[in-house]
């Protein structure tokens, strides 16, 4: 271990920036934006040195820490604002404010004409912040604060445009539905303090090889719950899609390449945990599994290109938490995987943003159509992420990607064919909404509004996409070659699992049926979008009908949740009006009536007074008699 | 109780014959306390009440007691009762029509009771010992014998007391103790007021009453400088009660004068 | 002759004050009553003392009348200005306390 004393600054300057620029107000109205660019990419700089300064050390070394305050001191129980830099942190570091920088300059350009641009950056700002904080505490606790700072930062992000109600019901609807995962996040601390009396990182993996499997099994599931909820997993999937009224940008920083990801980062850092508890790991496969699919057969019906795409990142973190489920061999792709996508789905949904710009803001794809035309940059940005999507070579999809399938096959038995088979059936699906996108957006004949004036984005848009876009071509490469990440994060996550999982089916077989599926969900997509309805056709079939309406998630949670809790709320009401309320009106009234009874005695006459202390002395007497008789 | 009067008259001692003359008597006047209708009666009731308690503690060797009874209660209370009554209206009379419904047979409920079992009680008890007397006690004079044991036995209770009646008077002063709303008039104002009446003619003050010389009094009006008799020179009260003497007597003949 | 007489005296003058406190409505005549309560129990005070034949029952008594005093200062000089006040001195018109 290492101390540093750098890694302070990477929360403090986004933090400090974001309440300057809240504080300051229309003051900082004309530079706001540029400081917290600034802001950001020095963080990334910081990250660069950093992670050069890693690598420059060897072994145990290689990890950093900094402790910046007592925080907590009771008794025995100690928790530190510490701050934990190892090679884990350090991709999500790169990962945030990198991504986060080049969101930060498209920004720019695309909030230009916003009237509140400095409060967007203040949150952006707040948000980078929270996010490094959670993924550089060193403790769950320290994690937590992190956790529920990305949660206020993706709620206020969303409602940025508060005025319309319904983007405020979808920000309220994303923390809600956050909330529900931070409870388990909470408890799953809760359990490993009274277990293990620690909730640092390194302590609870010491304590965790002798703790009793039901325990780890407990702690597991609630991080999976924190997960699910955090990264729109099954059964806490269903704020993603809403999570689209936020600004593009928004989209794809928060809600594509980095918040969204904090579930497989908890899953990963909690590795000890899963890979102590089978049942935990295998309620995590199944998650990642069902997410997968769900959010793929979600994507196929959506108009709306920001939706289709949210549901697309829903899907793809399937893989991830999927991959995570899958033992120390998962871990490694898992990220690699979440770094790509990182790079690829951020390059869309600013692609996807740059569409709306030229298009006065419309969101149905079916009003676009021929954009690659008037739009190139943006369609060659977009295209090459699609590709990176799915997983053509040497695209950077394609090692991460096929590298889960070839993991989930490699399981074993029947769970690794259950597993491969659905990785394969969901890059199919994969394949064909993003090629329905792609085919209604870019390709085909115009169908846009007669006011619509197309046009291509300013560089201050296009140039990140591009960057972005380089990532979607070369991370997978970079990352993969030589096992460069899987070393990388050896210490990390595969410490004491060194033995190696018997290949299912060689890796050329695997990428061969990955790339077959992959052609087929082109071809349908392509066959059956020759042509395509302005208006979306009502009589659709059953499954396209579901997949409209969210695969009825959010029918469900009102069937089960909502309406139950509601009905719940008001009987509590009616009781309380009636019971609580009838019981101290009962009460009221029974000193009321006696009152009123008893105050004729008190006549305010001084002689009534007086009589009645006389024969409160007749009735002594009375009895001082009956005793001496 | 059966048998009291048979020894009242058995035994005609002196005492007996005192208590039994005085003590109805006493009674009466306390039942009349509560039957006559004015104050007064009711104040002079009480002070024949208590004349007959100062009789019976003098007849029970309590002599000291008894003065005290006289002096205190009978001259020093009573009479602030009946300064009091002075103060309020001699004559405001007392309406004896009940006006507190169920007050009347509820208190006659209560002194029958009270009274019966009070003298239940005593007649049943008994006190354990015989009647000592006080000759002993008041060997050395009973005054001297009291005064022993105030000044050594309750000694403490004496000076509490005495505080008690320094605070009973103080408060007894803040109470009755009326602050005027108004500021007194000084004679300033009083000059100010005549100068800005109506009438100019007091302005300068009334005349003084007449002086002569074979009269000079409060009683006979001044006369004017055109001789005529000045009304205003003599008290008003002096008029209305027909005490003024005419001056007419002691007017000078006009001619007279002009002759001289 | 029976010493209880004088307790059986004093009782019933005492009984007779209770009864017209409870019963009278002048104020002034009230606290008549109450004095004659109080000189019904110092008569028992005395006829103890001679019962006992020690003077502590007459000390009593004295501290009883210089009580009494004390209370007929202040409450005559409470009477006079209630009287001041409402140009009343009966009881019954101070009842302001049941409203």
């Amino acid at each position: 271990m290492t101390t540093s004393t750098n890694l302070v600054y990477l929360i403090a300057l986004p933090l400090f920036s974001a309440g300057l620029l809240l504080l300051l107000g229309r003051i900082a109205d004309k530079w706001g934006h540029i400081l917290a660019t600034l802001v950001s990419a020095s963080v990334f700089a910081i990250g660069l040195i950093e992670f050069f300064a890693m690598q420059g050390r060897e072994g145990e070394a290689r990890a950093a820490t900094q402790k910046i305050f007592e925080w907590i001191s009771v008794g025995s129980f100690q928790a530190d604002a510490s701050l934990l830099l190892d090679q884990l942190s350090i991709c999500f570091v790169l990962l945030i404010s990198g991504v986060g920088t080049l969101i930060h300059i498209y920004s720019i350009a695309y909030m230009s004409h916003d009237h509140d641009r400095r409060r967007f950056f203040a949150y952006l700002n707040l948000f980078i912040a929270a996010m490094l904080l959670l993924v550089l505490g060193d403790s769950y606790l320290n994690l937590y604060v992190g956790w529920e700072g990305v949660g206020l930062a993706s709620y206020l992000l969303i409602g940025f445009w508060n005025q319309k109600p319904a983007y405020a019901t979808a920000a309220k609807k994303a923390f809600v539905a956050n909330r529900v995962g931070d409870v388990g996040l909470s408890l799953a601390i809760m359990i490993a303090f009274t277990q293990f009396g620690t909730v640092t990182f390194a302590g609870v993996k010491e304590s965790a090889s002798g703790a009793s499997a039901g325990a780890l099994t407990a702690i597991g599931a609630m991080l999976l719950l924190a997960a699910a909820g955090k990264s729109a997993q099954f059964p806490l999937q269903s704020w993603l899609g809403d999570a689209m009224a936020g600004p593009t940008p928004v989209s794809a920083l928060i809600h594509a390449a980095t918040m969204v990801t904090a579930g497989v980062y908890l899953i990963t850092r909690s590795n000890f945990i899963f890979d102590a508890s089978p049942t935990a790991q295998l309620m995590v496969v199944c998650v990642g599994a069902i997410t997968l699919l769900f959010g793929a057969l979600i994507g196929t019906a959506k108009d709306d290109i920001k939706k289709a795409l949210a549901a697309s990142t829903m899907s793809q973190i399937g893989y991830m938490i999927l991959a995570t489920g899958l033992g120390p061999v998962g871990y490694a792709f898992a990220i690699m995987h979440l770094l790509t996508h990182g790079f690829f789905k951020a390059g869309m949904f600013l692609g996807a943003g740059s569409v709306m710009h030229g298009m006065n803001d419309e969101v149905n794809m079916r009003r676009y159509g021929a954009i690659g035309k008037v739009m190139p940059i943006t369609a060659a940005t977009f295209g090459l992420g699609y590709l990176a999507i799915l997983g053509v070579p040497p695209f950077a999809g394609f090692y991460s990607k096929d590298k889960i399938i070839e993991t989930a096959f490699n399981a074993g038995g029947i769970e690794g064919i259950l597993l491969g088979g659905a990785t394969l059936l969901g890059a199919a699906i994969t394949a064909f909404y993003m090629t329905r996108v792609i085919v209604l957006t870019f390709t085909g004949t115009k169908r846009w509004d007669e006011n619509a004036h197309p046009h291509e984005s300013p560089f201050l848009m296009w140039a990140p996409m591009a960057v972005l876009a380089i990532g979607s071509v070369a991370s997978g490469f970079l990352l993969s070659s030589g096992s460069a990440l899987v070393n990388w994060l050896q210490p990390v996550v595969n410490e004491h699992h060194e033995h190696h999982a018997e290949e299912f089916l060689p890796p050329m077989v695997v990428s061969a049926m990955a790339l077959t599926f992959v052609a087929i969900g082109v071809a349908f997509a392509v066959l059956k979008y020759r042509t395509v309805a302005v208006v979306a056709p009502e009589s659709v079939s059953v499954f396209t009908k579901a997949a409209r309406k969210d695969l009825y998630q959010d029918s469900f949670n009102e069937a089960v949740f909502m309406r139950p809790g509601q009905k719940l709320t008001s009987a509590l009401l009616t009781t309380d009006n009636k019971v609580i309320d009838g019981l101290v009106g009962a009460v009221g009234w029974i000193i009321q009536t006696s009152a009123s009874s008893l105050r004729v005695i008190q006549n305010g006459y001084v002689r009534s007074y007086a009589l009645i202390m006389v024969l409160g002395v007749l009735a002594l007497v009375t009895a001082v008699w009956m005793v001496t008789l | 109780m059966s048998n009291l009067a048979l020894e009242v008259g058995r035994t005609l001692q002196p005492e007996a014959v005192m208590f039994w003359i005085l003590a109805p008597l006493a009674v009466a006047a306390a039942l009349g306390m509560l039957f006559v209708k004015k104050a007064v009666h009711s104040a002079l009731l009480l002070a024949w009440v208590m004349i007959t308690l100062a009789i019976f503690y003098i007849a029970q060797d309590a002599l000291f007691l008894g003065i005290v009874q006289i002096i205190v209660y009978t001259g020093a209370v009573m009479m602030l009762f009946l300064f009091i009554l002075m103060l309020v209206g001699v004559d405001s009379s007392d309406s004896l029509v009940e006006n507190i419904r169920g007050q009347r047979p509820a208190s006659i409920f209560a002194a029958i009771g009270l009274g019966g079992l009070i003298i239940s009680l005593i007649s049943r008890a008994t006190l354990g010992v015989e009647t000592i007397g006080l000759q002993d006690a008041n060997s050395a004079g009973n005054v001297q014998a009291i005064a022993q044991e105030l000044f050594t036995k309750y000694v403490w209770a004496f000076e509490v007391v005495s505080a008690l009646l320094i605070t009973a008077a103080l408060g007894a002063m803040v109470l009755a103790h009326s602050t005027s709303t108004k500021s007194r008039t000084a004679q300033r104002d009083q000059s100010i007021a005549r100068f800005r009446g109506a009438s100019l003619a007091t302005a300068a003050g009334l005349p003084g009453s007449g002086v002569y010389a074979l009269h000079n009094a409060v009683d006979v009006p001044a006369l004017l400088p055109d001789g005529s008799p000045a009304p205003t020179s003599i008290s008003a009260t002096l008029d209305a009660r027909g005490d003024m003497l005419s001056s007419k007597p002691f007017e000078l003949e006009a001619k007279e004068v002009e002759e001289d | 002759m029976e010493i209880s007489n004088y307790i059986y005296l004093s009782a019933l003058l005492f009984t007779i004050g209770a009864i017209g406190v409870v019963v009278r409505r002048n104020a002034i005549v009230v606290f008549m009553c109450v004095e004659l309560m109080l000189n019904a129990t110092n008569l028992a005070f005395v006829t103890f003392s001679r019962v006992h034949g020690n003077l502590d029952g007459q000390v009593a008594s004295f501290f009883t009348m210089v009580v009494a005093a004390c209370e007929v200062v202040v409450g005559l000089a409470i009477i006079v200005t209630i009287y001041r006040s409402r140009r009343s001195a009966s009881v019954d018109d101070a009842s302001l306390l049941k409203r």
